[in-house]
């Protein structure tokens, strides 16, 4: 009943404010909310929100660095590669799984996508150019989705919770190996070094945009934190994140192009520079350098594929009827 | 003899990587997720045994050549892959019809390099021959439900199978630098596994509703590096970045 017009439909629910009491003292229990439980329909418009762009995200996250399979400059470096984008298809499987326990089809979230209505991480409709973009997307962009992922593990809703367990393992994983290709480049001749620093220059900033809007700006927080579908804030995480990642930065000898990044003695923590929140809406509105072929390459492939996915269906069909006829045969 | 099984374990390897290349360009366009992800890891397999093939043969050569000096560092008339490898993917119907082509081929071939006399492509065998039973399972299915499928289907795997019948029969033509491992037990004929490969096409093309292949010319010379004019161009994207930066550890 949930599976038309969830997506982008009104808010307005009718449950009695006695179920929904109810509702929240199971989450505030820390009871783990499962598919068939009674939830209030905002509670399951906001999970298929969120886990479907999540999912969206790995799927489109596939292209930028796919671009670079053909091109990897050693055998090694191809299957590590080849092996991670198998491993983000994969998250996105298992996304959409979580996501169809709430009542919407991964068919219909598919062409919420194709269409261009549905969102996705802004960071994917940046470009890909060089050989160290795979590097540094390894160790920004999962590692920034690492932060935001592992408070994910303790999610209220259990099919998220525990899809978040193995994604997080993998990301991780990835991560290492993104700097591990980093490192290889800071340690290499000058042209390899140079290629490393303007990866970080090019993908320092949309990598902080990943974590979204200041706090105060995001819309979906303050109701997401009370069911426990979101633990810390948007600035909380970035701080983990910027916090994280500059001593590694200074490990590689790169230099992170904000001239206002600063240790803050006082605060235990990294200052760092305004972020051009203009640029973050212009991509999140569609305006990025590849929105639209981003979008585009899923639409082909998935129209392409319609005729593939039909004869699927259709020898399914026959065999089972096949099947049907031998047995009443028998 | 190590020059001569050298050039042909180069030959299986660049059959590998070549073919590998080809699947990995699928990746993120496939027609459903599941594809997304089956053709990646089978282009997975298929790199993982051109690894070993290309590190056994620059060991052999002892001139210093690993795994990227011989998968990017040569010109195209030394890539010694079969012509149908390099292929442009075409639709899916094109794609797994070759896959299975080639993967019931690779069962057979493993078969019975698993009791080679050398033991190094012996334990290589050993572990490819599992994937490409799995490669082969996987991309008969498909050649099945395809030719089995819809109006649609039908009609681009019959297609694919005229694409395809001039390059399948360069199999089974004897690669002259293999003819001292064949002798010496080191790798098999080839020629002496036509009969199974065409039973095991047959098989299937009957599941799938499809009329067997027409006996055409056959086109060869891959083992010489005599390739398509898609050849040239897989290259300048395999070797970019060997080309551009030479000499860097990456």
């Amino acid at each position: 009943m949930y599976s038309q017009g969830l997506i982008g439909s009104g808010d307005q629910t009718t449950e009695t404010p006695k179920f929904l009491a109810a509702f929240q003292a199971r989450i505030d229990a820390d009871e783990k909310i499962e598919p068939n439980d009674p939830m209030p329909a905002a509670y399951r418009k906001t999970l298929i929100r969120q886990i479907g762009q999540h999912a969206h995200s790995e799927i489109i996250g596939m292209l930028p660095e796919g671009n670079w399979i053909t091109r990897a400059p050693t055998l090694r470096r191809k299957a590590a590669l080849l092996a991670k984008v198998q491993d983000e298809g994969g998250h996105g499987l298992y996304l959409y799984s979580a996501a169809e326990t709430l009542g919407v089809s991964r068919k219909q979230m598919t062409e919420e996508l194709v269409s261009g209505r549905a969102k996705y991480s802004s960071i994917f409709n940046y470009p890909t150019q060089t050989w160290a973009d795979i590097g540094a997307i390894g160790w920004l962009v999962d590692g920034a989705a690492i932060m935001n992922q592992v408070p994910l593990c303790r999610c209220s809703y259990g099919p998220y919770a525990r899809a978040m367990i193995r994604v997080c393992k993998e990301e991780s994983f990835h991560q290492r190996q993104g700097y591990e290709i980093m490192l290889k480049l800071a340690e290499g001749s000058p042209a390899q070094k140079e290629m490393a620093q303007d990866a970080l220059n090019r993908w320092w900033w949309p990598s902080l945009m990943m974590f979204g809007p200041p706090d105060g700006a995001s819309e979906h927080s303050d109701q997401s934190t009370r069911w426990k579908i979101k633990r810390f804030t948007n600035d909380e995480l970035r701080q983990k994140f910027v916090d994280a990642t500059v001593p590694q930065a200074q490990r590689l000898g790169l230099s992170l192009p904000d001239p206002a990044l600063a240790w803050n003695e006082a605060g235990g923590r990294y200052d760092y520079g305004e972020i051009d929140w203009d640029e973050f809406w212009a991509v999140v509105k569609g305006h990025g350098p590849l929105n639209k072929a981003r979008v585009a390459a899923r639409k082909k492939a998935w129209e392409d594929g319609a005729w593939v996915r039909e004869a699927a269906l259709a020898h399914a069909k026959k065999r089972a009827a096949r099947q049907s006829v031998a047995i009443a045969a028998e | 003899m190590p020059p001569a099984l050298v050039a042909a374990l180069i030959g299986l390897a660049d059959d590998h990587l070549i073919l590998g290349h080809r699947l990995s360009e699928w990746c993120g366009h496939a027609p459903m997720l599941e594809e997304d992800l089956a053709m990646p890891n089978i282009a997975l397999d298929l790199i993982g045994q051109a690894r070993g093939l290309y590190t056994y043969a620059g060991e052999l050569e002892g001139a210093g050549r690993d795994e990227d000096a011989l998968a990017f560092g040569r010109l195209e008339r030394a890539y010694r892959n079969l012509l149908i490898c390099e292929l442009p993917n075409g639709d899916f119907a094109h794609t797994m019809l070759r896959q299975f082509y080639f993967a019931s081929f690779m069962q057979l071939f493993w078969q019975e390099v698993e009791s080679s006399t050398d033991a190094t492509l012996a334990a290589i065998a050993a572990k490819a021959v599992k994937e490409s039973q799995y490669h082969r399972r996987h991309c008969a299915e498909w050649v099945i439900r395809l030719g089995d499928g819809t109006d649609e289907s039908a009609r681009r795997m019959e297609e694919a199978v005229t694409l395809l019948a001039p390059y399948a029969g360069e199999f089974f033509i004897a690669d002259p630098e293999a003819c001292g491992a064949v002798a010496a037990g080191v790798l098999p004929e080839t020629q002496a596994l036509q009969h199974a490969w065409q039973a095991d096409v047959e098989q299937v093309f009957v599941a799938a509703k499809l009329a067997p292949p027409e006996a055409v010319y056959a086109q060869k010379g891959g083992r010489r590096g005599l390739h398509t004019e898609a050849m040239g161009h897989l290259l300048a994207q395999l070797q970019f970045m060997q080309r551009s930066f030479p000499d860097m550890t990456w």
